[in-house]
Order: C-alpha cells, then structure tokens, then sequence
C-alpha cells in the first residue's frame, strides 16, 4: 500500500519554492479546480500581495472532438494585463502535460507573457508532451490504472487521495 | 366459367347471411349459396377454409390519378391495388387533370378502366365546372357517361347561391351530391385540426367549426330543395351529432368516414410526420371517439378508404408544404376490422359499412351476394397479420400514417364477375 | 422515448426546439454560455473548439440580424462559415430543401443553422442528416427559434437568479411567434411558476392555456406584480389579415408605455426579441429606458449560441 504524503507538507514546500522566484512582475494563474484550491492556498501563506486570476482550460484542450465539454465549465477570470508577466501557473496533478498546454495557448490568447513557471503539488510522470514543471511537492509515479484525486473539505482543508481510474481520458 | 368456393365462413349482410356457407358461381353470377344447383361441375374450385368470403368490397372514395397525375400512380397500378384489398367497385373523385366534368371523358376513364377489367368504377362528376364553384356542369349527359353523383371533391363552393342552384337542378333529376363539407375561408390555408397540437407545431389550423358549419348549411339547401345529400369523409363529433339529428328528423341524408379517422388522431402528426396531413385533418381523441360510435349506431353509413396516392418528393418537405393524402386501398379491411374490435361491433356489421351500405348510397348493384348478382367476392383471413411497407403495397403510393405497423387482416383472394383478379401466393 | 435532438445516450445531438428538450440538457446550455460571456470580454475573443469546421448559415427565409449573430458565434468558436440565403419567393419554385442539404453535405459542411418560413423544416433536415452532421434551427415558421428562448432566460437567470419565485409575462402576437411558443416551452421547463399571455383573442392560439400559460387581455391586471415583461413583434400582415384594426389601437391597448409598466413591480426587466417597432408594441421610453435589458439580450445572443454549437459540436466519448 502506497503512503500517501501529507497535502500540508506539500503545499508548504511548494509555497516556499513559488516564494523564493516572485519579481516585481510576478503574477499567479491556478487552474480549475485543483489549482485555484492550491493556489488560494498559496496565496494565504505567502506574505505579499500578488496579483492573480484563475483559469479554466476546458476551452483549449485537445480533446474536444472527442469528449466534448465534458465537465462543467468554471469561469476564467485574468484580471490584469498578460503582457509582460512573469506568470506563475499553479495545478494540482502534472501527468501528460496536455492541460498544461491548453492553458498556456489560453493565457497567450490574454497577451505575451515575459515567462511562465509551472508549479505542481505532485508530478506522477508520465509526459507525452515536451513540457515538465519546474516546482514540484513529489514526484510519484503512478500505473495507467491508478489516478490521484486532490478535494477540498468544507473547512478548506486539502485531501488527497488514489484511485482507480474508469476513465481513461482524464488527463 | 364454373366456380365454387367452399369451406368459408360467408357474411352477406344485405342477405343476412353469416355462416359456413358454399358460393357456386357460373357465368359471372352467383347462382347459389349453400346447396349446390344441380349438376353443378365446377371448372375451378377455391378452398376458403378458415377464411370469411364476403361480398366485394364498396370503396366510396379512391382517387386514381388518371387522367393527368400519372407520375402519381396509373390506373393499372391503383386498381391491382383495388383487387389487392378487395375492393371490386370504387368511385373516384373528379379532381383529375382536366377535371371530370364532361361526358367524353367520363366515357374514356370507364373504357380504360374496363379494358385492366380489375374492378368496377364509378366516377363522381364535377358538380360545377371546372370545379370552380360557378357554373353547372350538364349533370344529364355526365350521368348518362356514367356518373354515380355529382361532387365538389376538395374544393367548396363560395357562392351560396349558386351551391343552391346546384342543389336544385340535381334535385330535379334524382342525382345525388356527394360533398365534404368545410367551410372555405375558415380552412383557408389550414393544414392540421385548430387545437392543442396545431398551437404547439405552429401550423394552420382548420376549426371544428369549418365543418360544423358546412354541415348546418347544406342540410339547410338540402332539406328546402329536396336533394339527395351524402357527406364525405365526417371528422368531428359536432358533424356526427348534426347528421345524427337531421336522421333523427327524417332528412335523406348519408354520410361516410375514412378509415384513418377511426384510427389515428392530431397526435399522430408528433414531430411533423408529413403522412398525417391529410384532408380533412386528423382532430382529437374526442372527435374520433365520436365517429366510431357514430359507425356503430349507423349515423355514419359507410367507411371508405379515401385513397390518395401521394408521390414520395410531394412528402420530403415541410408539413404545410406537403401535398395532403394517404394511401388506403389496401388498408380499408384491415382498418374496419380494427374498427369492429375496438367498438365491440360484429364482424358482419363492420362488413356492411363498406358493401352494401356504400353500394346503396351509390344506387349500383353491388355489394351482396343475392342469387343472379354479380360474382364479386372477396375472400380474407381475419386474423393473418402482415407489416405495411413500402415493398408489399401495390399501390405506387407508399404515403400512410400507418408504415411500419401491423394490421390484421389480409385478402386472398378477389373475384370480379366470377374470375381471380388477385391471389395472395403465400398459399 | 425517440427524442429526435437527443442520441440514446441523451446528449444533445440537434437543437430542433426547446419543447422537447429535457431540463437537463436546456440547463447544460445555458452553463456553458456563462462561460462564453467571458470570452466576448477578451480582446482575443476566439477559443479554438470549432476550429476545421465548417458551419453552414441557411436562411430559407431572409433575417441579417439572427444570421450575423450565428456568424459572430461560429466565428469566436474558430469555426470557417459559409453564408447561404436561399430564395424562396414563389416565383422561384427552385431546389428542394434536401437537395439544398445534399449538396452542402457533400461539401463537407459539419454544422447546420437553418431558417425556413414553415414550421417543421428543422425537423425534416435533421431526418435525413447522416449521424455526425448537426442542425441548429434559427426559426421555423411560426413553430420554434429555441436559441431565442435559451438566450431569453439565459438573460432573465442574470438578471433575476431565483427562477421559481417569477412571473413573467409576454405580450403581444403569441398566435404567430415562434419565439414565444420557445419562450414558453423554456420558462415552464426551467420551473417558473406564473407564466402569463397578454394579448386579444386574434393573437392567440386556440387552446394556448395548454402550454401552461394564465391568459390575460388587459395589460393593467395581466401586468400587475411581473418580474419579467417579454414584449413580441407585431408585424404589419395583422392588420390586413383582419386580426387588428390598426396599429394605432393596438399601441393603445397593448402597447408597453411607462405609465402600463409602472403596475409591475418597480424592478421588472423588459425584454424584447427585436427588431422592435417602435410606437406599436412599446414605447421609446420603455425601450430606451433603465428596465430594458434589450442590449444585453443581444450580447447573450452570442454566448448562448457559442455554447450551442460547442456542444453539438463536441464529442460524446
């Protein structure tokens, strides 16, 4: 049986990470809804003001003839200017890559970012795109079969779990 | 020729027949029921065991699309399919293309007719000319062709006056009239039953009212001018209960229905179903309720099959764009004998309404199997079930509401003037 | 149940009518426009989901404000769009509606947005569709314009969240609008517990109490304490078709002045389809006065349509 880390130590090490890279242009985009979940987080532990926006990247995914709009869709929301941004981009599970790449073509469609940073809670490898996160809680690796699931209580509080997947297109 | 059909169960309802009986027929004629004449050797013998012989059938309105509409269906065509269902006598209605209104052509419909030698026709003339509701046509002359009655078929006459001048000259010579009665500019446009379902589908709808109203006035002409009124295709319960009256007060007056009246509703227009748009529309459960029972009780005479064949581009369009008519001919059995069930009605009274009830509103000989009548028979299983498709519809109209379903009831055999005009080869 | 919009599965494979659509479905719609409204707000205002597709607009019958839009609508969704208008006057009898359709299928068209004068041409486009090709109808005859309904409560959900506690009104030529029977079918779906009709007995359908609505022919009583008024397009051919006498009266009568919108409640939104005849079914100061969201309706229109076509366009695995 697999142990499964603590969702707090994580979020704690990632925080530090993201602190440690924040510039005067840094602003943070998290994606629905992992994301946004960590990033708030984030965002109540680090000890400044910065700008951020959330993202929805069921618009730009490659998946559309097949799936369709598969889940309800959340509001992207960038309230600030993209140009010239070092844009820090938070999710919750980095597996193929291919979310990551949604979002991206979505926030170049806002303007040119300066760069972006990609940070995860966990990376359970497995990329069939050229695109790896920078900032990383764990690395665990996981079967075809198995998937993690990141929930939020009523409190706030993280849960992570793993799963068996039926649907194998959720990437 | 010498002909016996044996083992069937007879229904003969002008005769009051209704049992196993023998038919023994010579010549054409029927020459005896039950005991055989003597020496009697017959040159061709049917087995009808298990199946009920009855007269031929009596078919009040089949439209033949000759002369004019031949890309519709031909006569060769529409009378197998006549003979399919065991139709041996049909009046068809003028709105050909010309319109029936003169003699020659009258003479020249019968001839071709005789000449397939599949069933008999009966012509309804135009009563107007042209059927423009504004000039006689010479009713003498088109009744000497041939004609059984005189009609407007689909389209009313706007002029009250004139409708009661046409009136009075039938009545002069004993013709009768055969109208659909709808009132003109109420069915303007008009293509489904003015209710529920109309609202919904956003079509035009024709009002209860159109009928009713027609109705309330011909009774009116007919009864002051003393003509022979028989109303056509009936399909609201307000039109039963006004015919049901003018019977009740000894008015001369028959009706028909067609066979789809009896079965379908609005309903079975659901998503724009082109094959229900027919005329006069379907209406409600309530209206279809009232002409069975209207059957039932004889205020309604005769059920016909109202045959209109319908080329199948005239349907692939929008519903109040689709020429409006189904195919019947080989539906009008099995629709009576659905009819007769559902109303808990004897099979020999549902043979009546389309034998010698319609024969008699005709005034022609047919429709019962007396000694020296004509030798037109029909023989059927009341009970074989058959699924209507395009493939086994004889007629070149392959438009009913009712494709894809089954009907109980199917005809093996057909006689006209003692000889096989058709033959269900599954036997 | 056959549904024809629906594949087994009960995901939306043609919009043909809101009568008809499940609730589900109809809500699935309008979610997915929320988003939409988001993208019109960008300066990049396309998102690629349509991109490689092909939509085509056929307007049987003419209307540059409801075909622009669908434009628009493809267009933010990356979709390539071919503009036909089929005239269909009745000097020129011309191609048969499914010929018509053939032939664009066979120029590889994905998506169908089809207008015709008679009520029931969406539904026999989408008989003889083969499987992977969609129909939006943009109105057919006085039957249906479903995008005009969704776009309708989509606006009213924005503007009054609490749907079950409303009442709505619509007024004026119930008989012959197809944006009203789609109105109707959606606010009853959606649950809204008045619906009302206010016009003369000439402009409505018989039996319209059917479609669950309360019928009224005075606007003081019908309009007293609505939330929501939808005003309908009167158009000329009444008058002549002895259904009115003159626009004049019915302006009189029927007509959305201030003083006959002061009995409903004092935030009611107004509404209306468009193109508004201005002095006939309302007045100037109602159209371009604080209650009227008639603007928003049209920005809604394209978020709403986006999202149609999203969805039928998407895949269902």
């Amino acid at each position: 049986m697999m142990q499964l880390p603590d969702s707090e130590a994580l979020l704690n090490e990632i925080t530090a990470k993201i602190a440690a890279l924040i510039k005067p242009n840094s602003v943070i985009v998290g994606i629905h809804r992992g994301g946004v979940w960590i990033m708030e987080h984030v965002l109540a532990n680090l000890k400044q003001d910065i700008p951020y926006g959330t993202l929805d990247a069921a618009l730009y995914r490659d998946d559309f003839a097949q799936r369709g709009l598969k889940t309800e869709l959340q509001p992207t929301n960038i309230p600030f200017d993209v140009q010239d941004k070092h844009i820090i981009l938070i999710d919750d599970i980095f597996h193929t890559g291919r979310t990551t790449r949604a979002a991206i073509n979505e926030l170049f469609d806002y303007g040119r970012p300066a760069s972006i940073t990609l940070a995860v809670l966990i990376n359970r490898d497995g990329a069939q795109l050229p695109i790896q996160p920078q900032i990383v809680g764990a690395a665990i690796p996981l079967k075809p079969n198995q998937r993690f699931q990141l929930s939020q209580d009523s409190q706030g509080k993280l849960k992570l779990a793993l799963e068996k997947k039926q649907d194998t297109s959720d990437v | 020729m010498k002909v016996l059909i044996k083992n069937g169960h007879v229904i003969d309802p002008k005769n009051n027949i209704d049992a196993k009986q023998d038919i023994y027929i010579a010549a054409g004629e029927i020459v005896a029921v039950g005991k055989p004449p003597k020496d009697f050797s017959p040159n061709q013998t049917i087995n009808a065991k298990g199946m009920v012989v009855t007269p031929g059938f009596v078919d009040l309105s089949a439209r033949l699309r000759e002369p004019g509409d031949e890309y519709k269906a031909t006569l060769e065509s529409e009378l197998h399919a006549a003979a399919a269902g065991g139709i041996t006598s049909l009046a068809c209605p003028p709105d050909t293309d010309p319109i029936l209104d003169e003699p020659g052509l009258i003479e020249m419909l019968k001839q071709r007719a005789r000449k397939h030698n599949l069933a008999r026709i009966y012509p309804l003339g135009a009563l107007t000319q042209k059927l423009e509701g504004k000039a006689l046509t010479e009713m003498c002359q088109l009744s000497e062709a041939g004609c059984a009655g005189f009609t407007q078929a689909d389209k009313s006459i706007i002029d009250t006056q004139v409708l009661w001048r046409a009136f009075e000259y039938a009545a002069t010579f004993g013709y009768t009239i055969f109208l659909r009665p709808e009132e003109p500019f109420l069915a303007k446009n008009g293509v489904a039953h003015d209710g529920e379902l109309a609202g919904r589908l956003g079509l035009k709808g024709i009002p209860s009212a159109a009928e009713s109203l027609m109705i309330a006035t011909i009774l009116r002409i007919a009864t002051e001018t003393e003509t022979n009124i028989h109303f056509c295709r009936l399909s609201t319960a307000e039109g039963v209960e006004l015919i049901r009256n003018a019977k009740n007060n000894g008015v001369a007056v028959s009706a028909d229905v067609s066979a789809h009246h009896l079965h379908l509703t609005e309903h079975d227009i659901a998503y724009f179903n082109t094959h229900a748009h027919i005329k006069p529309p379907l209406r409600t459960i309530r209206d279809r309720e009232a002409l069975c029972r209207g059957v039932a009780d004889g205020t309604i005479d005769a059920i016909c099959s109202d045959h209109t064949p319908v080329d199948d581009d005239a349907k692939l369009v929008p519903f109040a764009e689709a020429e409006a008519g189904a195919t019947g001919l080989e539906l009008l059995l099995p629709l009576t004998l659905k009819w007769a069930n559902n109303n808990q009605s004897s099979l020999a009274d549902a043979i009546s309404r389309i034998t010698i009830h319609p024969a008699n509103i005709l005034g022609i000989k047919s429709g019962h199997l007396s000694l020296g009548a004509n030798a037109d028979i029909a023989i059927f299983d009341p009970e074989a079930a058959w699924q209507v498709s395009a493939d086994n519809l004889k007629s070149q109209g392959k438009n009913t509401p009712f494709l894809n379903t089954e009907m109980i009831g199917k005809v093996h055999y057909t006689l006209l003037n003692g000889h096989i005009t058709y033959q269900n080869k599954t036997d | 149940m056959y549904n024809p919009q629906l594949t087994s599965e009960g995901a939306l494979k043609h919009l043909l009518s809101i009568e008809g659509l499940p609730k589900k479905n109809l809500l699935q719609i309008l979610d997915t426009a929320e988003s939409f409204v988001g993208v019109a707000e960008r300066d990049v205002k396309k998102v690629p989901l349509l991109r490689g597709k092909t939509v085509c607009n056929i307007f049987f019958e003419n209307s540059t404000r409801t075909r622009t839009t669908f434009e628009i609508a493809a267009k933010r969704l990356s979709a390539d769009v071919i503009n036909l208008n089929v005239n269909t006057s009745s000097q020129s009898k011309g191609e048969a509606i499914l010929d018509t359709i053939n032939n664009l299928i066979a120029m590889h068209t994905d998506m169908f947005v089809v207008r015709h004068s008679q009520s029931g041409a969406a539904h026999l486009i989408a008989q003889h569709l083969p499987d992977n090709i969609s129909v939006v109808n943009a109105g057919d005859g006085r039957h249906s314009h479903p995008t005009q309904g969704l776009l309708d409560v989509f606006t009213i959900r924005r503007y009054k969240p609490e749907m079950h506690n409303l009442r709505v009104a619509l007024v004026g030529d119930v008989l012959h609008s197809r944006v009203a029977r789609s109105e109707i079918h959606a606010l009853t779906t959606l649950g809204v517990p008045e619906v009302r009709v206010i016009a003369p007995k000439t402009l409505l359908p018989n039996e319209v109490e059917k479609l669950g609505v309360q019928v009224f022919h005075d606007m003081k009583t019908g309009l007293k304490d609505v939330d929501v008024v939808m005003m309908l397009r009167l158009q000329n051919e009444r008058m002549t078709g002895a259904m009115l006498p003159s626009a004049q009266e019915y302006f009189k009568t029927y007509g959305l002045t201030p003083e006959k919108l002061s009995v409903a409640k004092p935030d009611a939104i107004v509404m209306h389809p468009g193109p508004m005849n201005r002095g006939v079914e309302i007045d100037s100061r109602v159209a371009d006065g604080k209650q009227a969201v008639i603007l928003p309706q049209v920005t809604y229109g394209i978020a709403v349509r986006m999202a149609v076509m999203a969805i039928l366009a998407g895949g269902t695995a």
